[in-house]
């Protein structure tokens, strides 16, 4: 069986930063959002603090070294239709505010960039069913 | 030297303060943990104030205060709240550059923006609301008779607001009046990008609105606005933002089974009809314009017409000429009454739209112009500035699906009534969008067919108090801008009265 490509990756940088919440809040999670102003960004949370349901999918697991958690990434499943065929790479800029995601008040911001999957990676992944958040 | 002088050098029209303190209960309150955050200009990237940075006691705080007020406030007369309304509006208008200085500083945006649009909007807001209020009535319905039904308008009591960066005053304004004007007292946590000019805002009107009336704490979002948004004593909270806080706030408000309304953003088409070129008149310069005020405010709005879908019969003709519009725009010192795009809001906002500028090349749209990164030399090279962009490629790509929230436009075209419809319906989003035909059955269908809360109709980017504004789908729930609005900051209460002197007999 071939491996599955990942759809999600940490930058070094957003893995220190990660460290850092942990030690403060615990357990993570990630919520990608859409829309106006501070949209279009990884929102990052305590774990459970978003309630995922139905409506939501997780792109991935997020393991990172000295956190034992591992964090879901999750994104509303109609927004995914649009992002599906995009890798991406969870990074960490300078700034500030970011609705109620935990790294503001460290002066950073997680973003997000993005690649094409390819041709490869695409013919493994086209046929994913990822999981959704609905019990 | 800029047209306006910049703030902290002299001749300017507005001095900040060093130091920001929470406004509660009529004057300015340390914040309770002691920390204040520092607060930048995106015209130059330096910091010009420190602002404090609150948390849960501070929210507690001014909510007590706003408690305390809501009983008084509330029992005030329509008449009593208007003429207060309306002294606001009075005293903008007389220190409007001093606003507008303020405001362009703190969020980037270019002066004639500030002094010709967002000011004017904010006071003409309180203006109003003031005669919405004054001209509101309840209802009787005679059930039959002997039975009456009266309903009355009654305010929430005390709610809060969580306003967002692009126009930092207007977006307050469009929240605080309708509920002032509803009498509720409200607890305003502004966005920590721009978190001064409302500050200039509240020493302005210090003296017109009783204590505790409204109150604003700064601070972090997760820090002070996660413990507004759910706190159990607010009756209501309002948002302007981004899809996933605004679910978690529905989530807060679930717990406390409180309303909420919410503007979460778009991804607005802009649709320019073959018959837009049919002459070189007014119209088409018009037309033109209209997809040019893609770059209005940087970009950074939530109904940017970002999609822009251009019939295939006019495409290249249309394209070329619109680009030559982009490439005519004048970016500058914000303080200059001839720039006409500023500075991005923060460093991340900056750096989110060079990714989506990456992500648009990758997925293969073609640059028509810009796409980067701008530097404007001297000063302002620490500031945050993108070049006005138009990219072209098809409506599956991220950018075209995704709000940037920068100067950054998306075309393509389209063959016919229905293929237009179809490109512009498809998208999670439905807050804004633009019909241009000089054709108004082409146009009247047209804007009934996209699923938005507003079409604007040969023009855009237009928000006139009176014309409801809100979202469709993914957007958002809830009409800013309009006297409905008072609604969603009123309580209905229904007195049903028997005239009758008898019994039902029953028992």
């Amino acid at each position: 069986m071939e491996e599955m490509p990942s759809r999600v990756e940490l930058t070094s940088a957003a893995e220190d930063l990660l460290r850092k919440l942990y030690s403060i809040h615990g357990p993570l999670m990630f919520h990608q959002s859409g829309g106006c102003c501070d949209g279009s960004s990884p929102m990052c949370y305590p774990a459970g603090e978003f309630r995922v349901g139905g409506a939501d999918v997780k792109l991935a697991e997020l393991k990172v070294a000295d956190i034992p958690e591992s964090m879901g990434f999750w994104m509303s499943a109609s927004q995914f239709e649009y992002w599906k065929h995009t890798h991406l790479t969870v990074d960490v800029v300078d700034g500030r505010g970011g609705g109620f995601s935990l790294e503001s008040p460290e002066g950073k911001r997680f973003l997000i960039r993005s690649r094409l999957f390819s041709d490869q990676e695409w013919e493994i992944l086209e046929s994913e069913v990822l999981p959704t958040g609905a019990y | 030297m800029t047209d306006y002088a910049a703030p902290g050098t002299a001749g300017s029209k507005v001095t900040f303060k060093p130091r920001y303190d929470h406004w509660i209960n009529g004057g300015y309150v340390k914040p309770s943990s002691g920390q204040y955050f520092e607060n930048v200009t995106p015209v130059t990237g330096k910091v010009f104030c420190e602002i404090a940075r609150g948390n849960a006691a501070d929210i507690d705080l001014a909510l007590d205060a706003a408690h305390a007020a809501a009983r008084a406030w509330g029992k005030t007369s329509a008449t009593a709240r208007a003429v207060i309304l309306n002294k606001i509006a009075d005293r903008m208008e007389a220190n409007l550059e001093m606003l507008a200085v303020a405001e362009t500083w703190d969020n980037g945006k270019p002066i004639r923006e500030s002094i010709h649009a967002d000011m004017p909007l904010a006071i003409d807001h309180f203006r109003y609301f003031a005669g919405a209020i004054r001209a509101q009535e309840g209802s009787l319905g005679e059930i039959d008779d002997d039975t009456i039904a009266y309903h009355f308008h009654e305010p929430l009591g005390v709610v809060g607001q969580i306003i967002p960066w692009n126009f930092p005053i207007l977006m307050a304004v469009w929240k605080l009046a309708p509920a002032l004007a509803a009498g509720n007292c409200v607890v305003l946590k502004p966005a920590e990008q721009t978190p001064a000019s409302i500050m200039v805002l509240m020493e302005l009107i210090a003296d017109l609105l009783p204590a505790g009336v409204l109150n604003v704490v700064n601070g972090f979002g997760v820090e002070a606005g996660k413990p507004l948004a759910s706190s159990s004593r607010v009756a209501k909270i309002a948002f302007t933002g981004e899809t996933t806080t605004g679910r978690l706030i529905m989530q807060y408000a679930s717990e406390n089974i409180i309303p909420v309304t919410l503007e979460l953003g778009g991804k607005s088409p802009n649709i320019f009809f073959a018959d837009v070129a049919a002459e070189n008149d007014a119209f088409y310069d018009k037309a033109l314009e209209g997809f040019t005020l893609f770059a209005l405010n940087q970009g950074e709005v939530c109904t940017c017409p970002s999609r822009g879908l251009i019939d295939t019969k006019i495409y290249d003709k249309f394209l070329g000429d619109v680009t030559k519009r982009t490439q005519a725009i004048v970016q500058g010192h914000p303080l200059d009454l001839s720039t006409m795009i500023g500075a991005q809001a923060s460093n991340d906002q900056l750096e989110k739209i060079l990714s989506y500028l990456e992500i648009g090349k990758k997925e293969g749209a073609k640059v028509i112009t810009g796409g980067e990164r701008a530097d404007l030399g001297g000063e302002l090279s620490g500031g945050y500035y993108v070049t006005p962009t138009i990219f072209e490629g098809k409506n599956s790509m991220r950018i075209f699906q995704e709000e940037i929230f920068g100067p950054v436009v998306s075309v393509t075209k389209f063959d016919g009534f229905d293929n237009a419809m179809e490109i512009a319906n498809d998208t999670l989003y439905g807050l804004g969008a633009g019909v241009w035909s000089r054709d108004m059955n082409t146009a009247y269908r047209a804007g009934r067919e996209i699923q938005a809360g507003r079409v604007w109709t040969n023009c855009y980017h237009a928000y006139p108090a009176g014309a409801a504004f809100g979202g469709y789908k993914a957007s958002g729930i809830g009409r800013e801008n309009h006297k409905m609005m008072l609604d969603h900051y009123q309580q209905t209460k229904n007195l049903l009265v028997s005239y009758s002197p008898n019994k039902l007999g029953f028992f």
